[in-house]
């Protein structure tokens, strides 16, 4: 599904990724962990095509096609969704309309009728239930005045309304208590099918209690520099960074 | 090319009009003002912006050809607004196309269709408030003004339907300078809305639409105003606003500015006696080469009163908007409580906005505050839409839509904000696919 070859991307005149490499398959989850400063965000950027992000090396290879040729709207059409560790607010704009405009335009390239406003404003108003939001803030602004959670969850639901091949969370647990971050995690569990990928990029293990991965990634200076399993997670977690980073040198 | 005068020009014109009617003497007192006022140039502080340059190279005082309303309703109908309507093509009234329903303690007449102790009590207010000393195209209407739309309000009275006016030129006027006048009285605790709307029909014209309204706003009365400005990209637009404000009334304001190649906008309220409110809500979207011009003074001559002005302009392309919003706090108007904010969004590198929000405050127990911005699209917001599959340019005129819905949301009027809707992201593309998004508001409803 997703191939990413030794990847190289600069920010700013600064190098941030340096040959980083992945392979996902339909249906597996793989988690990427790694030290602050480590490219975990920037990998988020780089692959749903974020200006200011130049890939200077390497190829990504989305489904077969070359996703870094193409704008951040086609790659959402295509098929990837990036979570945003801090999402947008957009006062004026409201949610509904932004997200039936996003769905027209997904719905279109995917060669599928477009829905009626009806027809789309129950389906919404489904989706908003599955993730613990009131009706009423599909009347709202765009992440207008939501709380942490809020937007976290209406990122949850953007991501059910879309229905990806490929999710990357950036940092999603991030500012979330205990009891938002179980909302959260089931939303994106029941999204869990065998023809959807998950990349779960985070700092800490906790996420990871409750979104099983299939692979554990250690994402440090720019590279890729220890994958395992589920359990590399919890020895991360009681061994810090500094183990992995003692282990490179 | 020999420079047009257009002083000269409008004297002579002015002066050889028939003004021996009822409003002969505001006719020449207007005239008299007006050759003594000078022709505004870049640095007459109140036009530093908005070049006249075009008036000098033109002539405006070709005469009308008579035109008829018929075909014209599409401009100015808004569906489910039950209104009474006044309709001037050119100036003239078109009584066929007009719609006048009496209530009781309601007199709304044109000064023409008015009988004759009904004129000299027309003769005897208008041009009253109008500052005609100091504004040039003020002083020029009170030299030509000869129809208009006079409203009249009892005491006590809550007028049921709004005043709809409708001003439309046509290629008739073509290269002419059309008049226009309203004149709102409401006595105590009268309540009404009243809609100026300028339309033009869709042909080049190079029009220059001259519009003064003046409102006297009685103790404890309200008057919701609206100005609507939808014409011809070929006209001109030259306007005078003057209201006063009597002890404990109430000055609603809302003003969509669209369209046409030249705009200016005077608008000056007076806070005369104490405990009355003023809320302007303005939006001026020019694009291609339009140029529009709002100045703003407000005065706060008595105690207790509050002002609360919210404007907000996109510029595109290569136009250009002038904002001057002055608030001025006499000795006496303690306790005010006044805000003006202006914000700007510039969708081209090439468009530009002057925008000078300005306090004078001579009291020392106030709270006053001003603000303007300027801006370019945001790029976090324009990617977290691009993010989600919405195209670039369907993402910039969603932003700059939302930019301006917050005002438009507050239009009271459900009719009317359904009518503004479509006119207003009409202004940021033809392409009715890219839209369709910003035009559902009821749905929630479904």
């Amino acid at each position: 599904m997703l191939s990413i070859n030794n990847l190289q991307a600069k920010v700013e005149e600064k190098d941030i990724l340096k040959g980083l490499s992945l392979d996902i398959k339909p249906g597996e989850i793989h988690a990427i962990m790694g030290p602050n400063g480590a490219g975990k965000s920037t990998l988020g950027n780089v692959l749903s095509g974020r200006e200011g992000y130049e890939v200077t090396g390497g190829t990504v290879s989305f489904d077969g096609k070359n996703i870094l040729e193409m704008d951040a709207e086609e790659r959402a059409r295509e098929g990837l969704f990036l979570a945003f560790q801090y999402p947008v607010e957009i006062p004026g704009v409201s949610n509904l309309e932004f997200l039936k405009a996003s769905v027209d335009s997904i719905r279109e390239h995917r060669g599928e009728e477009a829905m009626s406003s009806v027809e789309f404003l129950k389906l919404a108003r489904a989706k908003c239930k599955l993730v613990n939001l009131d009706q009423s803030f599909l009347k709202r602004g765009v992440n207008e005045g939501f709380s942490g959670g809020e937007k976290k969850r209406n990122e949850i639901m953007q991501m059910m309304l879309l229905e990806p091949k490929l999710c990357i969370l950036d940092e999603t647990d991030s500012g979330l208590d205990i009891d938002a971050l179980q909302v959260v995690a089931e939303g994106v569990n029941s999204q869990r099918d065998p023809n959807r990928s998950f990349i779960v990029v985070t700092h800490y293990q906790r996420l990871l209690d409750y979104i099983v991965p299939d692979f554990v990634h250690v994402l440090a200076d720019g590279k890729i520099v220890k994958s395992g399993g589920k359990e590399l997670a919890l020895e991360l977690e009681e061994k810090g960074y500094s183990w992995i980073e003692g282990e490179e040198a | 090319m020999a420079a047009v005068d257009f002083n000269q020009q409008a004297v002579a014109f002015a002066s050889g009009a028939n003004n021996s009617g009822f409003l002969k003497s505001l006719n020449e007192q207007g005239l008299k003002e007006f050759k003594a006022l000078p022709f505004p140039t870049r640095k007459t502080e109140d036009w530093k912006y908005t070049s006249l340059f075009a008036l000098t190279k033109h002539d405006y005082n070709q005469s009308i050809q008579t035109s008829d309303a018929s075909g014209l309703e599409i401009l100015y109908e808004v569906a489910d607004l039950n209104a009474n309507r006044l309709v001037f093509v050119n100036g003239v009234y078109k009584a066929e196309a007009s719609s006048l329903e009496s209530q009781s303690g309601v007199l709304v007449s044109t000064f023409l269709g008015a009988d004759s102790v009904l004129q000299a009590e027309i003769a005897s207010k208008v041009g009253q408030s109008a500052e005609s000393d100091r504004n040039l195209f003020t002083a020029l209407n009170n030299a030509q003004v000869n129809d208009g739309v006079f409203i009249k309000i009892d005491k006590d009275v809550q007028v049921q339907k709004p005043i709809h006016i409708v001003n439309i030129t046509t290629a008739q006027a073509k290269s002419s300078t059309v008049f226009a006048r309203c004149f709102v009285e409401l006595a105590q605790h009268a309540n009404a809305t009243v809609i100026e709307q300028f339309v033009s029909s869709d042909e080049e014209q190079n029009v220059i639409m001259n519009q003064t309204t003046e409102a006297n706003i009685g103790d404890g009365a309200k008057l919701n105003h609206y100005r609507l400005n939808s014409e011809h990209e070929s006209s001109l637009h030259f306007a005078g606003v003057y209201v006063d404000l009597n002890r404990d009334s109430q000055f609603e304001s809302y003003q969509v500015l669209l369209g046409g190649k030249i705009k200016r906008l005077d608008i000056l309220v007076n806070h005369n006696v104490g405990g009355s409110h003023c809320e302007m809500k303005g939006v001026y979207l020019p694009k291609h080469d339009q140029h529009v011009d709002i100045h703003s003074y407000i005065e706060h001559k008595a105690p207790n009163c509050t002002t609360s002005e919210v404007y907000r302009g996109i510029m595109a392309d290569q136009s250009n908007a002038v904002f001057n919003g002055r608030i001025h706090i006499h000795p006496d108007a303690q306790k005010t409580f006044a805000e003006l904010s202006n914000k700007n969004l510039l969708l081209s590198n090439k468009a530009t906005i002057n925008t000078k929000p300005e306090l004078e405050i001579y009291a020392d127990d106030v709270r006053c505050a001003h603000g303007a911005t300027v801006a370019q699209i945001d790029e976090q917001a324009r990617f977290y839409l691009r993010s989600r599959g919405i195209s670039a340019k369907q993402a910039d005129i969603m932003l700059s839509f939302g930019f301006i819905n917050e005002l438009l949301e507050s239009i009271p009027l459900d009719a009317l904000r359904m009518k503004m809707r479509p006119l207003m992201a009409e202004q940021f593309t033809s392409n009715k696919e890219l839209t369709k998004h910003l035009l559902h508001e009821d749905e929630e409803g479904a």
